[in-house]
């Protein structure tokens, strides 16, 4: 018989530490969809949306209620609708509406996919797309948007990260009395990846099959709970626990993946070996940080902390699937994350340890509040920083951050559920509009004399 | 194919009597059973053969948490393969 102690240690995961998958995340490509008469492009969308996905919602169900473990949310992404568009030659906005609708019609909260990929430039239907992303997550529920302006064998479209700085701003104008959630829906990439299952960044990258299942885990509080069982261990001892943790997680993430794509007859595509927490108490990236020995996250040691723990995640997930993608790593979106939003608030945490943060773990500047007035070119200007770090890095990095339109340091917005609250975090007050407004291509970086 | 029914809750009259007369009415073979009471705290892991299970699991998995409801406990059912590939390389 299985051992009795696996038994409970697997139920306290569950029921105690909030273990959960996250996401299981259907990728649908709509290259068979494009059409110059954009009518029938959407219907062929929504058609091959609600096709791919009819049975996503009900196989996620019967496996959670199987399995014993919580699929918190089921979604689904789609190829950048820039590359869909771009034949329509008019505005893309129909296109959201249809992606709105079908997942509304099989049941899904989130879609991703309403993309442009511009990191060497704007190809037909790239501006299009972008000036109409505002408008489009304004007036839709589910759809997420993303746009990818850099990329470490490309460089960084400076022209892109000045238009993304507006975009940014005028997607949270628009939708003021939402608290700004509009804005919550839109991410910026350097290095984007094709097969990420998280929202809102999610898009179906070409290169991709048809159609795919890929799975995105959780469980902070897992790792958060195994590190205090053993207070006293040096950090190598650390290190395994959170390795031998991860591994565990990760072989769930593994299984219901394979059960998934066998019931939908869609080939498994990926696990993304990731922390993501939530903002429900013991659920968060930054108390495992505390567990290890800070006394708040954002204190010296943070980037350390942050970079082993990143790392230990990735050497024990590895072992425990197939394959590996997505964005694998820990995340630390400030509003989505207990121990985050205490540390925001208190001061302990501010944007420029968060942009350190990111260099050394997934993905980057995630559900940061910054005060209503600061201006599209600064936000231009963290995009381009953000971009950088991911540039240089070789590493996926991404700017998720929410203009609070009337409301200054100090306030807080608040979403709900999933998404958390976000205390509006102070940011520099200098200028980079001269360096923003220069505009072109920031080159490639070189790829040796490494230092 | 078998899964594993967990119990916890307060140790009363009957408990095993009731999960294992479930598993009776949807034709699941109770292969294994450990139980202990510690403290009043009674907590039972059963193994049961599913392969000729009259319904499927995850409606199982409905019923016996109503049962649990009724009862005041935790009733889980779980398919083994979850423990498996979790605790096993």
């Amino acid at each position: 018989m299985i051992n009795l102690s696996d038994i409970l240690e697997t139920i306290r995961m569950i029921q105690d530490e909030n273990l959960d998958i996250r996401t299981i995340t259907m990728g649908i490509s709509l290259l068979d969809c494009i059409d110059s008469d954009i009518d029938k492009a959407c219907t062929k969308v929504y058609d091959k949306i609600t096709r791919c996905a009819e049975n996503l919602v009900k196989v996620g169900t019967e496996i959670e209620k199987e399995y014993g473990i919580p699929i918190i949310n089921k979604r689904i992404s789609v190829t950048p609708i820039a590359m869909v568009s771009t034949a329509c030659h008019e505005s893309p906005i129909p296109f959201a509406k249809a992606m709105d609708k079908a997942a509304a019609a099989v049941g899904v909260n989130l879609i991703g996919g309403y993309s442009a990929l511009v990191q060497k430039g704007f190809a037909a239907g790239d501006r299009e797309l972008i000036e109409s992303i505002s408008e489009a997550l304004a007036s839709t529920e589910r759809v997420c948007s993303s746009v990818n302006i850099g990329s470490t064998k490309a460089g960084i479209n400076l022209d892109a990260c000045k238009l993304m700085g507006e975009i940014v701003r005028k997607t949270a104008e628009l939708t003021v009395d939402n608290d700004c959630f509009g804005a919550a829906k839109l991410v910026v990439f350097c290095n984007s990846v094709d097969d990420n299952p998280f929202m809102a960044g999610a898009y179906h990258g070409v290169g991709e099959p048809d159609c795919i299942i890929n799975v995105g885990v959780s469980g902070p509080g897992v790792v958060r709970s195994a590190l205090a069982k053993n207070p006293d261990a040096n950090i190598n001892e650390v290190a395994n626990i959170i390795k031998t943790t991860a591994y565990k997680i990760t072989r769930v993430g593994q299984l219901v993946g394979v059960t998934a794509s066998e019931r939908l007859g869609v080939p498994f595509g990926i696990v993304d070996l990731s922390l993501a927490p939530t903002p429900v108490v013991g659920d968060s990236v930054a108390h495992i940080l505390e567990e290890i020995g800070l006394e708040q996250c954002g204190a010296p040691g943070t980037t350390a902390t942050l970079a082993l723990l990143n790392d230990a995640v990735k050497k024990g997930g590895v072992m425990a699937c197939s394959s590996v993608g997505g964005l694998s790593g820990a995340f630390i979106p400030v509003s989505e994350d207990a121990g985050m939003i205490d540390a925001a608030r208190s001061g302990s945490l501010t944007i420029e340890k968060l942009e350190a943060m990111t260099a050394v773990c997934s993905v980057g500047l995630d559900m940061i509040a910054v005060p209503g007035d600061t201006t599209a070119d600064a936000i231009a200007g963290i995009i381009a920083d953000e971009a950088a770090i991911g540039m240089v890095n070789s590493k996926t990095t991404a700017v998720r951050i929410i203009p609070a339109i009337g409301k200054k340091e100090g306030e807080e917005l608040d979403w709900g559920g999933l998404f958390g609250r976000a205390p509006i975090m102070p940011i520099n007050k200098k200028s980079p509009s001269r360096f923003i407004g220069r505009g072109g291509q920031i080159p490639a970086p070189l790829h040796s004399l490494k230092n | 194919m078998k899964a594993v029914i967990s119990v916890i809750g307060k140790d009363e009259v009957g408990i095993l009597a009731k999960v294992s007369s479930m598993c009776a009415e949807y034709n699941a073979n109770v292969t294994e059973v450990t139980q202990s009471v510690l403290q009043d705290v009674f907590a039972m892991v059963m193994l049961v053969d599913i392969s000729k299970l009259s319904i499927p699991l995850s409606e199982l998995s409905d019923k016996m948490k109503e049962l649990g409801k009724s009862l005041g406990l935790s009733i889980y059912v779980m398919h083994e393969d979850i423990f498996n590939s979790m605790h096993h390389i």
